[in-house]
């Protein structure tokens, strides 16, 4: 029997034959994620329907010392899910069951291939939400979400996925079935759970989350600011920040960005702006009416040359549209680019922004930005074609210069997309030797064999298939965006 | 013999040459540090060492007594919104991280796991080592900065701390609402905690028959959500005076209720609230304040902690016991040891310096 067919072999006897693919045309459905510039094709990929056969399939590849990739719907910016070639992937997509809502300890637990926007929309019934919102949440999965610890516009208040995860029951990748955490808001002992979210992957499966919910704030209120300079916009959230307000989201965009969400969206931003400023306060109706009177006073004290509130909930979406599909958008303005994904210091965003202005001049690169400037993440997108010789090659430089930039002004390498594949080179640049040892060290705790979705995270060998193939096909489609 | 090293580098030292060591920042939970080895005396390693406002973010060395971060983030109208336990009693930043524990604050936006950006701690083989970042949003590495809230001191020492701080609200107000059972209060909480009011914080205390809701808010919204809370239970409801508030959120962040020498951690969750108070109901000598909207209870106990075990055991639940005598047991309860806990363990303290988990 040849080698692919007795993999293939052992792998139907775990799931069923018709949920293990071999064949071309589905191996290359999963050679990519999101960060389209890396593929590889995997062995093959199983797709389970229970976490007993997740269970049994990870089991098996620890047996057997095959490496696997756990995979939801395949949107990670970082590479985090890119397969490896002498392994396998696991689609975790029909693991898509919301097993419980309960309204009075406010949790929900979910199956790893539940799609985020899924849970609020159950919670809603019960006035209730999963507050992480990443901008590609109609289609991303909690699993993922928990792997990769992602963010969303609205982390400053809220914080990322692991604040929303209070319990899980995972496999290992020795093939262990823990549980960690629970339905409450506390823990006591170590908390494994806090450590398995933004594990990337590496340490083994979730099958079920527990996640908190919050109840749905009573009001909005959305601002949209538009402004001459990145400067001034910047000089604005500073203002907002240190008048003591707590937004639920702080967002900027700037003039290619604009262009290109105005073009994609028709979002109606201010015309003629170098950058617009996106307030968004909520909560109970009286302290928001307080609050907007707050932050009316200080916006009037800024420079924008025309403000505007949303008056109705329609009115926000359009303003939340043109800000979550500007990613995408950009990709009208350019064959290929890369979204990048640093942290700095809030204090030094406008720092930050004139040298990333800086560079682009200098090197003659196109750089849009769009970021959450409440954070400090910045999402510069780096415009290149890459069908130009060395385009990708040098696109790739200005994002590894911005990159020390961050670690250099003592921020991070990544905010919310993880280090995946794409940024483990820079991770020596943020921790020591000694730092970089100890969690080689918990790695091997937790997979002594490395065959959880390896290659990732730590510094390695040249990642595979680095090559431009422009747009993920879905973000094309407008279905997808990245953020 | 007690060292008292005034630097990280000394820390790992001392790692570094004691067969066994165990930590203590200000004892405000003793039984915590109990048991064999060279102690440390954090205090010593004390002040922020970084504190930009506008960046809401400090960091601190783990010796640092909560109160004096409070006092310094109070300047700026800044504060930990989880209101950090026993720091009237002295409690320190890199012990209240290793014990886990969160006040009645935690209720709104979350507790120390929540706010802790990142770490410089000193492992197992006496290495110092970093890890999470200082700034408010991070995903690089794994984030051991959450491993460590809970470790109790037995998978590193921390040295170092950064966390996460917002606005404290302009003005706060506090409503008692009476609760006259266990299953009456349990129903009124979760009403409370799904409601558009978003209170900061709410306790639950038996003996009072009482729920405890603290607002935060400018003052005209105060006016109308406490009015529309009263309205809600009609001459249930009481408004507290400015020094009924203080004290009441003092109780809970102190324990200054407890008379009980043992004290006792026990996640919980409201759907688990009634069954908890009836089984500490039918203990002598046993009391509970529910903290955070029932996420956790803190018990005194005054008597033998056998039937408190098995009960808690029987309801699946778990407790940390941090307060009473060395040979008490420091679980009660229910509680897993999957391998994966022996084998970080090993990753970290590879030669068993810290105490045993």
């Amino acid at each position: 029997m040849a080698a692919g067919s007795q993999l293939q072999h052992s792998l139907a006897r775990l799931v069923a034959p018709d949920r293990v693919y071999v064949d071309d045309v589905h191996l290359a459905a999963y050679e990519s994620d999101g960060l389209t510039v890396f593929r590889a094709r995997p062995r093959a990929v199983v797709v389970p329907e229970t976490s007993a056969e997740v269970v049994a399939v990870v089991r098996w590849c620890h047996g057997n010392a095959v490496p696997f990739v756990a995979r939801g719907s395949g949107t990670s910016l970082s590479g985090g899910s890119l397969p490896v070639e002498e392994g396998i992937v696991i689609a975790l997509n029909r693991l898509d069951r919301i097993l419980e809502l309960d309204p009075v300890d406010r949790v929900a637990v979910v199956e790893p291939g539940v799609i985020n926007l899924d849970v609020s929309v159950a919670a809603g019934e019960s006035g209730l939400y999963f507050a992480p919102d990443p901008s590609s949440q109609t289609i991303c999965t909690i699993g993922g979400n928990v792997a990769f610890n992602s963010g969303g516009a609205h982390c400053l208040k809220y914080g990322m996925t692991a604040n929303h995860v209070l319990g899980m029951k995972a496999v290992l990748a020795t093939g262990e079935v823990v549980e960690f955490g629970g339905r409450s808001r506390e823990h006591i002992g170590p908390d494994f759970t806090g450590l398995f979210c933004g594990s990337e992957g590496l340490f083994g499966v979730a099958l079920e989350t527990t996640l908190r919910l919050l109840p749905l704030p009573e009001m909005f209120h959305t601002v949209l600011a538009g402004y001459r300079s990145l400067e001034e916009a910047g000089n604005a959230v500073s203002a907002v920040i240190e008048s003591g307000l707590l937004p639920g989201a702080l967002e900027i965009m700037d003039a290619l960005a604009i262009e290109a969400a105005e073009a994609a969206v028709a979002c109606g931003y201010p015309g003629g702006a170098a950058a617009v400023l996106i307030v968004e306060l909520e909560g109970p109706r009286e302290k928001v009416a307080a609050e907007r009177v707050q932050l009316e006073e200080i916006l009037a004290a800024t420079n924008s040359f025309e403000s505007r509130v949303a008056a109705d909930a329609e009115e926000r979406a359009t303003i939340w549209k043109g800000r979550k599909s500007a990613f995408s958008a950009v990709g009208r303005l350019s064959p290929d680019f890369i979204v990048q994904d640093g942290v700095v210091p809030r204090t030094r965003l406008g720092e930050a922004l004139r040298r990333i202005g800086e560079m682009s001049a200098e090197t003659g690169i196109r750089v849009a930005n769009v970021f959450h400037a409440g954070d400090g993440n910045l999402h510069p997108l780096i415009l290149f074609d890459g069908r130009e010789d060395g385009g990708l090659e040098r696109a790739e430089a200005l994002a590894g210069r911005i990159l020390e930039m961050c670690v250099a002004m003592g921020g991070s390498i990544t905010g919310e997309h993880g280090v995946g594949m794409e940024k483990r080179a820079y991770l020596p640049g943020m921790f020591s030797e000694d730092d970089i040892d100890v969690m080689k060290r918990v790695r091997a705790a937790f997979d002594p064999k490395e065959i959880a979705n390896p290659g990732k995270m730590f510094p390695g060998p040249e990642a595979p298939a680095l090559t431009a193939h422009g747009l993920h096909p879905l973000e094309k489609a407008g279905v997808i965006s990245r953020e | 013999m007690a060292g008292r090293p005034t630097s990280a580098e000394e820390v790992a030292e001392a790692v570094r040459a004691h067969r066994q060591v165990r930590v203590r920042g200000a004892g405000t939970k003793g039984r915590l540090v109990d048991g064999p080895g060279e102690l440390l005396e954090m205090s010593g390693l004390r002040g922020i060492e970084e504190y930009e406002a506008s960046e809401y973010t400090f960091t601190a060395r783990a010796g640092t007594p909560v109160r004096e971060i409070e006092e310094a983030l109070a300047e700026k109208g800044q504060y930990l919104p989880f209101d950090p336990m026993f720091a009237g009693a002295g409690a320190t930043l890199g012990g209240s991280v290793a014990a886990g524990f969160s006040g009645p604050g935690r209720f709104r936006y979350g507790g120390m796991r929540d706010f802790l950006l990142g770490v410089q701690l000193v492992d197992g083989r006496g290495t110092l080592v970093r890890s999470g970042g200082k700034v408010v949003k991070n995903a690089a590495g794994f984030d051991l900065p959450k491993f460590m809230v809970g470790s109790l001191g037995r998978m590193g020492i921390l040295t170092e701390v950064c966390f996460k701080v917002f606005p404290r609200p302009r003005r706060t107000r506090t409503l008692r609402i009476a609760a006259p059972a266990p299953a009456a209060a349990v129903e009124r909480l979760v009403r409370v905690a799904a409601s558009r009011w978003e209170a900061d914080a709410l306790d639950y205390v038996p003996r009072e028959a009482a729920l405890y809701l603290r607002l935060g808010a400018p003052g005209e919204a105060l006016d109308s959500l406490a009015a529309e809370i009263e309205a809600e239970w009609p001459g249930e409801v009481a408004v507290l005076d400015d020094e009924a508030e203080r004290a009441c959120w003092l109780s809970s962040r102190e324990m200054t209720w407890a008379n009980g020498g043992r004290r006792v951690k026990v996640p919980v969750s409201p759907s688990r609230m009634a069954a908890l108070q009836e089984l500490v109901d039918g203990l002598d000598g046993c009391e509970a304040r529910f903290a955070s909207g029932g996420a956790v209870a803190w018990l005194s106990v005054a008597a033998s902690l056998d039937a408190l075990r098995d009960g808690l055991a029987r309801a699946g639940l778990i407790g940390l016991l941090f307060a009473g005598p060395a040979d008490d047991p420091l679980w009660l309860g229910k509680r897993s040891e999957p391998a994966i806990l022996a084998d970080m363990k090993q990753a970290l303290d590879p030669d068993g310096r810290f105490p045993a988990i």
